[in-house]
């Protein structure tokens, strides 16, 4: 164990600082890791849902919709197409991938899988 | 007794309070007591005694008791069972009728259930086990100001466990120095910190500096990181009428959620302050001091399953349960049954999990179980295996304790938290590989590597005193 104290490099003034809640402390997710997230959803049966925002909104409750829910959707490429075209349609914002719960009526999972430029 | 004439004298308790055919009706409340009666008393007696006792009897026959219907309104042992691996004590069953309780009054039901009978002679030692709260009285009491769902929304935390921080020194710091430690753990990733149920508003630091100065941490992390973050600010008080005060006061300010103690402070108190918050959009957080005096005897007491179900009634939106595998006692099957008791809406009679009836909450709020005691980024992969989302997980000196400060050790923990997570998303067995998945996640984040050598050998393994009653 060495003895040299790191310092902890969060600022309010450092954009970097910025979270975004679930994952957001881990690295930005692959393809691959993000697959495995996607079919998770699948598995519990939430409906997939993807909303987008522009980052310096992003503490706000409510990001833009993304279309509707894909209520009862199970196929994972069919997810992860729109969660790119929604990417392509709003360059720069972040875009989360929200698992709805029905029966919780509440979000059982949600996750930012392209981060926006942080401000 | 109904056949009109008087009779002065000491009756066998039995002859009135032990009916073996009895069929519980729905609208009962039933209770399971552990018996040791004294010696020579045979068990019908002790149960019907305790029956007695703990509803209309007393210990003599009195000329009014034939002024009422005492068929309608009594208690009634109805089975014996024993205790296995146990030679001298027995379960004894108990019907109650809701008549005999105030609606929406969980004083009222612990000081008939638990009250005088806990001192009775005819009985060596007693312990309530369980209470099956019938849902015709859950529908009479608030319960959770708010519960677990609408905790979330207001928090903006979804599928995963929460994080959570108690501020040390417990004792002792001024208010902004205080306020300093609440927002570097903020700053570093927790959801909440928390006050220790020990800070009420001492000398050293009295409560309104303590919530401006906390207050300002708050609102400096949420700036910082873009993520909800709240502190439990503890409205724990001398008097009603101070707690209230101290509860406004946070709510002007504009405080999520404040805290409360619900055994020191009382179920009067509780079940006001609950009320409040639900009308003033206020979290509230529930400690348990006190608690281990009254469950840990194995022999007497009441069972935390049991005053776990008196704060569901009363409400709170978070209770602390115990963590399976820190400082503090707790038993892996037992804990996992009456978690279920807090956050689930309908649960069934399991005696692997010492849950002895089922019992249906209707749509009364659950609340989120609170671990709390001696963890650190170790025991994150059983944390989260064991208490799943709903769950609030405290790191106290894991999270103080670590070698670069409060925001580096918030941060291990939240690192360690998303990962473990993923993982159990991704189908992988926590418990098993739990090891792997820490140390791949600290190759990104050298405050998880750090913590990780700083705490690898701490361990706390000592046997549970309280265990579930199986045949040794």
């Amino acid at each position: 164990m060495t003895d040299e104290v790191k310092n902890y490099t969060s600022t309010v003034g450092n954009a970097d600082s910025r979270k975004f809640e679930t994952f957001s402390y881990l690295p930005e997710m692959d393809a691959d890791r993000l697959l495995k997230q996607v079919n998770y959803l699948i598995e519990k049966g939430f409906n997939p849902a993807i909303e987008h925002i522009e980052p310096e909104n992003a503490f706000e409750h409510y990001w833009y919709m993304w279309k509707l829910p894909m209520f009862g959707e199970r196929s994972a490429n069919r997810i992860l197409s729109e969660i790119e075209e929604c990417h392509a349609a709003n360059p720069g914002h972040h875009v989360r991938l929200v698992g709805y719960d029905n029966f919780a009526q509440s979000r059982g999972a949600e996750m930012v899988v392209k981060r926006g430029k942080a401000v | 007794m109904s056949d009109g004439s008087y009779k002065a004298g000491v009756k066998e308790y039995r002859e009135t309070y032990w009916e073996p055919d009895y069929t519980p009706k729905d609208t009962d409340f039933l209770a399971c007591f552990k018996i040791i009666p004294q010696e020579g008393v045979p068990r019908e007696e002790a149960a019907a005694a305790v029956a007695a006792e703990s509803s209309t009897g007393t210990w003599t026959t009195v000329w009014t008791d034939l002024l009422t219907d005492l068929e309608y309104y009594k208690g009634r042992a109805y089975r014996v069972e024993e205790v296995p691996g146990d030679d001298q004590a027995f379960y004894a069953f108990i019907a109650y009728p809701i008549d005999l309780f105030e609606e929406g009054s969980v004083v009222n039901v612990f000081t008939s259930l638990v009250g005088n009978v806990f001192g009775f002679k005819a009985v060596r030692a007693l312990r309530l086990e369980d209470l099956r709260i019938p849902l015709h009285y859950v529908m009479t009491c608030n319960g959770p100001p708010h519960g677990i769902e609408v905790e979330r929304d207001i928090m903006n935390k979804y599928g995963r466990p929460m994080l959570g921080c108690t501020i040390k020194p417990k004792l002792g710091l001024s208010a902004k120095n205080y306020g300093r430690a609440v927002y570097e753990c903020l700053r570093g990733g927790l959801d909440f910190t928390k006050d220790d149920e020990n800070v009420n508003s001492q000398p050293f630091m009295r409560w309104r500096k303590r919530f401006d100065f906390v207050m300002e941490a708050i609102e400096k992390a949420e700036r910082e990181t873009g993520e909800r973050k709240g502190h439990y600010l503890n409205v724990t008080a001398p008097t009603p009428e101070e707690m209230y005060k101290r509860a406004e006061y946070a709510k002007e300010i504009g405080a999520p959620i404040i805290m409360h103690d619900y055994l020191t402070g009382g179920f009067c108190a509780n079940t006001g302050l609950a009320q409040w918050c639900h009308e003033n959009g206020m979290l509230l957080h529930i400690h348990r001091a006190m608690h281990a005096v009254i469950d840990r005897n194995p022999n007497h007491g009441i069972h935390f399953r049991v005053l776990l179900k008196a704060l569901r009634l009363s409400g709170g939106d978070h209770l602390h349960t115990g963590t399976v595998v820190g400082k503090l006692e707790g038993d892996r099957a037992s804990t996992l049954g009456w978690i279920d008791l807090l956050r689930e809406s309908f649960i069934k009679e399991d005696r692997s999990r010492g849950i002895f009836f089922d019992q249906d909450w209707g749509s009364m709020p659950g609340a989120f179980a609170v671990a709390s005691g001696g963890i650190h980024v170790w025991h994150m992969p059983a944390l989260v295996s064991i208490f799943g989302d709903n769950s609030v997980l405290q790191f106290g000196g894991g999270t103080l304790g670590h070698p670069w400060g409060n925001a580096a050790g918030a941060c291990s923990n939240r690192v360690a938290l998303e990962a473990c997570v993923e993982a159990r998303n991704q189908g992988r067995n926590l418990e098993r590989e739990g090891k792997d998945i820490l140390t791949k996640a600290a190759e990104n984040c050298p405050e998880l590597k750090i913590a990780m050598e700083t705490w690898k050998e701490i361990k706390f393994e000592f046997d549970t005193v309280d265990k579930l009653d199986v045949q040794k």
